[in-house]
């Protein structure tokens, strides 16, 4: 089949080499677009727009001082919309190292299953752009605790917080560095909420995925 | 490509008679279309960007073959399996085999317009595969057994009405109950395929992008439906045509700036998700085995043609939003999987003319698919482009040919065009003078069924400038 | 914009006329479209007293059609012969102004598309296109007209044909001009930038369609409260008179030259002499 598109092009073997040259050069590189300017803000700007984009599109932020605010600040906000203070955690060293036993939630360290009512991740990094988080699959990270749950709850610090998506792109690669393996096997880019308009176009939310997605912001450095 | 109807006079007049289509359609504009607006409006490099995308599709289209291979290299580094698929029975006969490898029972879908186009669901029940669509658009209308009429929200077509009935039909707890609020429908669904989601044995999902330098397959959803039927099952096949390929992931995510925008409004929709090979070691989620099946379905015939350009298309669903025509008609009328100004572009290259000759002839030109589409394709100049070959295969009416012909023949004769005129002109004006128009006139059968004809005021403009009149 | 304006402040008056400086403006060659040659040649000469009065020399050279009924149904052999000829008589002038925006958008941007294949006359065909305008946008861009001395008492609503916007950018020009108009207060419809069904060819093939268009544009014009309708192109300004007309609407219908040019003493589009509210 390859042969068939390629004899489309008909080319001369000039040609060929240009076009093979021009594809490894692209292939190589990591040319970037247009870039709004929207990011072109300092990091306090970029914190303050990612949280603004992040509620424009229904996701609540809650921003604490530490990491060990956020087991207190999850159970207050499960209990706040009387929901069961359970959860299904991803088995992250980020938030193995947090005092949950203090806040008495009662959290299973896994992947999500159907039944689960909460889930708790940790991003891998916040797109100020479009209030965007980008979540990385691992064995710390497993995906389906950002669809199955109803309650999505996703802890990041603010210095996971970048301008535009390629800037994202750069930290994830930057991070499989050396490990064999460029980038994880799935990387979701979350922005809001579940939601659909096939029935008469009228806006719903939690389809499938989350009807709720709550942002934990924890300031570096404590 | 098979058509899905070859009747479209009898199609349009359907669509047309349809008072809860017509009320669905009135309401896109409003929807859609608003909301592009005031995404495009709070993005100043929004316009910049479409440039930007146009490039990239051209630039990958000039070197589909290289950045395929390298595509596909990339894939079985992370993995992945890559299945080459000539046409839709190539590629029906593709899934079916790794459907069975797996000794599946159940399959869930994402939305994927490839997988409509190549017939998949009937081919896989035909073989006792059960699928089961999970976009909610599409699994109302796999409920009514009918095709999507909009790429984006395939159930456009019907009213809370109708989905209520046909929950109360085909869910067996609702005991025939016809549920009345949406939230209830939304969270009934939400159940029903919450079960099949977790019981699937291969998930089966489209692709927005395969990104060359990555082996990664993208999916872009609202709903989170594509996710959980990539995630959960153990087997993750997803099937797209060859011009959905991209160089880089910085090159998709100029192309996604531009993507929801264009189709819904929305900055970026819910989910993005990219995508490459199986479970890794140590993970405990995540399908095992992961299948790129890429159908090229005579889209490499596009390249080089006067329809290349069509190829940039990323399915987006903007230009039928905007267009006149679909919004009297919906997808149904246009008789296949693509309706709506790209539907009348791709649908003759990909089916044949033949059979859908009536697509590039129903539209006014009026413009606006090509004014807000995001990679800038030129629709209305392919539409005609489509309209000189059906003239060269003399697959117009010969009416019709023979009067442009004539007119042709009379307009490039001034001289003999004049006396024509005088006659005809002065004719019509004496016999319209009194009333200032026809409710009905020989030869003029299709203007004066919906409309009166105007008469003309009696003598021609340049007969009375050379006799020097002036009013 | 759906905001209602009433007649605005006098704009200043900068219109120079041919009788200052004793200087003639511009050499214009008039194509009025094959429509208002047969159906409206009101139109015509609306055209050229609003030329006349900007300071132009107008001339009428040979004119049949600009091509586009068959250029659109795919006969480009139809459409090449007629714009053979139309290449010839006008190319030499230094302006062709059109009041139309489909002709103008024919002339302008798809002549050279006919000669893909005879080089010499597709850049013949490119010089004369580039010397095209829609007659309000060259009134306003190019004379720099901003104000007529007409007038007329009505509540007017203005139809965007689709090459005027898209293939013309008129949309201003012909308003501006509008508010400069004694009495006449200009409001604006829904649905601005969505086609009417006229479409060449199109209304004839899909008439069904076409009349869903028609009586949808109909309707968000007449929503308005306007009476009167107008529009740069006879082609829709038919299309939409012959529904409303058909609805037995009094809504009055006619070309935008018209009303600018204080020519609206005859009967509007479809109507005749006895009907009711003709002039």
């Amino acid at each position: 089949m390859l042969a068939r598109i390629r004899a489309r092009y008909d080319r001369t073997p000039e040609a060929e080499r240009d076009a093979r040259q021009a594809v490894a050069e692209r292939l190589a590189g990591h040319r970037r677009g247009t870039i709004p300017q929207r990011i072109d803000l300092d990091s306090a700007g970029l914190l303050a727009l990612f949280v603004d984009k992040a509620q424009s599109v229904d996701a609540t932020v809650d921003r604490v001082a530490a990491d060990r605010d956020v087991p207190g600040a999850v159970a207050r906000y499960l209990r706040g919309l009387n929901l069961p203070a359970e959860a299904a955690i991803a088995p992250h060293a980020d938030l193995d190292a947090m005092p949950w036993a203090a806040s008495a939630l009662s959290l299973e360290r896994r992947r999500a299953q159907g039944s689960d009512r909460v889930g708790i991740a940790r991003a891998f990094a916040g797109i100020a752009e479009t209030g965007t988080l980008m979540m990385a699959s691992g064995p710390d990270s497993p995906a389906t605790l950002n669809f199955l749950p109803e309650t999505h709850v996703v802890v990041i610090r603010e210095s996971d917080i970048v301008g535009g998506y390629e800037d994202a792109w750069q930290r994830l690669r930057e991070r499989g560095r050396g490990t064999g393996r460029d980038l994880p096997r799935t990387v979701n880019l979350i922005t809001g909420t579940s939601r659909t308009g096939d029935i008469e176009q009228i806006i719903q939310k939690g389809v499938h995925g989350p009807k709720r997605l709550h942002i934990v912001l924890v300031r570096d450095g404590a | 490509m098979e058509l899905l109807s070859r009747d479209f006079k009898g199609d349009v007049a359907k669509a047309l008679a349809d008072p809860v289509l017509q009320t669905n359609l009135s309401r896109l504009k409003g929807n859609f279309l608003a909301r592009r607006q005031k995404a495009r409006e709070s993005l100043p490099e929004f316009d910049t960007l479409r440039d930007e995308a146009k490039t990239i599709k051209d630039h990958t289209l000039a070197h589909l073959d290289l950045y395929l291979e390298a595509f596909e290299a990339q894939v079985k580094a992370t993995g992945g399996e890559v299945h080459w698929a000539r046409d839709a029975a190539e590629a029906r006969v593709i899934v079916l085999a790794i459907c069975r490898a797996e000794r599946a029972r159940t399959v869930t879908k994402g939305k994927s317009m490839i997988a409509e186009e190549i017939g998949l669901n009937h081919f896989l029940e035909a073989h006792g595969i059960e699928p089961v669509e999970t976009d909610l658009g599409e699994y109302i209308i796999q409920l009514a057994h009918e095709p999507p009429s909009h790429i984006i929200a395939p159930a456009i077509h019907k009213n809370r009405e109708q989905v209520a009935e046909l929950f109360a039909r085909y869910h067996p707890h609702l005991n025939g109950r016809k549920l009345e609020d949406i939230d209830d429908m939304l969270a009934d669904a939400r159940k029903v395929l919450r079960e099949r989601f977790l019981k699937a044995d291969v998930g089966i999902t489209g692709a927005n992008f395969m990104i060359a330098q990555t082996g990664q397959t993208v999916i872009v959803t609202n709903e989170g439906n594509g996710d959980l039927t990539q995630l959960l099952p153990r087997v993750h096949v997803a099937i797209a045509s060859i011009e959905k390929l991209v160089p880089t992931l910085e090159d998709a995510t100029t192309i996604l700036r531009v993507l929801a925008r264009s189709g819904t409004g929305q900055e970026m929709s819910s989910y993005t998700t990219f995508s490459a090979g199986g479970r890794r070691a140590g993970e405990t989620d995540g399908p095992e085995a992961f299948h790129v099946v890429i159908l090229d379905g005579g889209r490499s015939a596009m390249l080089g043609t006067e329809v290349q350009d069509m190829l940039r298309c990323i399915r987006c669903g903007c230009c039928l939003n905007a267009c006149p025509v679909y919004g009297k008609l919906g997808g149904h009328a246009y008789g296949s999987t693509y309706s709506g100004p790209m539907g009348s572009v791709l649908t003759p290259a990909l089916a044949g003319l033949e059979g859908a000759k009536h697509l590039p002839f129903a539209s006014t030109l009026c413009g606006r698919c090509e004014e807000v589409c995001p990679m800038r394709i030129p629709i209305p100049r392919m539409l005609r482009h489509w309209r000189e070959e059906e003239t060269r295969r003399a697959m117009t009416p010969p009416a019709a040919r023979w009067g442009l012909g004539l007119w042709g023949a009379v307009a490039s004769r001034p001289r003999l065009y004049r006396r024509l005129a005088r006659l005809g002109i002065g004719l019509l004006g004496r016999l319209g003078r009194r009333r200032g128009r026809f409710a009905n006139l020989p030869l003029a059968g299709g203007w004066t069924e919906g409309r009166e004809l105007p008469a003309p005021e009696g003598r021609t403009f340049q007969d009375l400038w050379q006799a020097g009149k002036r009013p | 914009m759906t905001t209602t304006t009433g007649p605005s402040p006098q704009f200043s008056t900068s219109r120079r006329r041919a009788s200052r400086g004793r200087e003639l403006r511009a050499n214009v060659a008039l194509f009025v479209s094959c429509l208002v040659d047969l159906f409206r040649p009101t139109v015509g000469f609306a055209a050229v007293k609003l030329l006349e009065d900007a300071g132009c020399r107008v001339e009428v050279p040979e004119q049949t059609c600009c091509g586009q009924p068959a250029y659109n149904s795919g006969e480009r052999e139809a459409a090449r012969k007629v714009a053979r000829g139309l290449i010839d008589r006008f190319e030499d002038f230094d302006h062709i102004v059109v009041p139309s925006g489909s002709c103008a958008g024919m002339l302008a941007h798809d002549l050279a598309d006919l000669f893909v294949d005879m080089p010499d006359v597709a850049a013949r065909a490119r010089r004369l296109g580039a010397k095209v305008h829609e007659l309000t946008s060259f009134l306003v861009d190019v004379l720099g007209v901003d104000h007529v001395g007409s007038a007329y008492d009505g509540i007017v609503t203005y139809h965007d044909s689709c090459s005027s916007l898209r293939a013309m950018k008129v949309a201003d020009q012909p308003r501006r001009l509008l508010e400069s108009v004694k009495g006449l207060t200009l409001r604006e419809a829904a649905d601005r930038e969505v086609c009417c069904g006229f479409g060449g060819t199109f209304c004839v093939k899909y008439p069904a369609i076409s009349t869903a268009m028609a009586t949808d544009k109909a309707a968000r014009l007449a929503e308005t409260g306007a009476d009167t309708v107008l529009a740069g192109d006879l082609g829709c300004l038919m299309n939409i008179a012959g529904l409303l007309k058909r609805q037995g609407s009094p809504i009055r219908v006619r070309h935008v030259a018209e009303v600018l040019a204080g020519m609206t003493d005859g009967p509007a589009i479809g109507e005749g002499k006895d009907a009711r509210w003709s002039s």
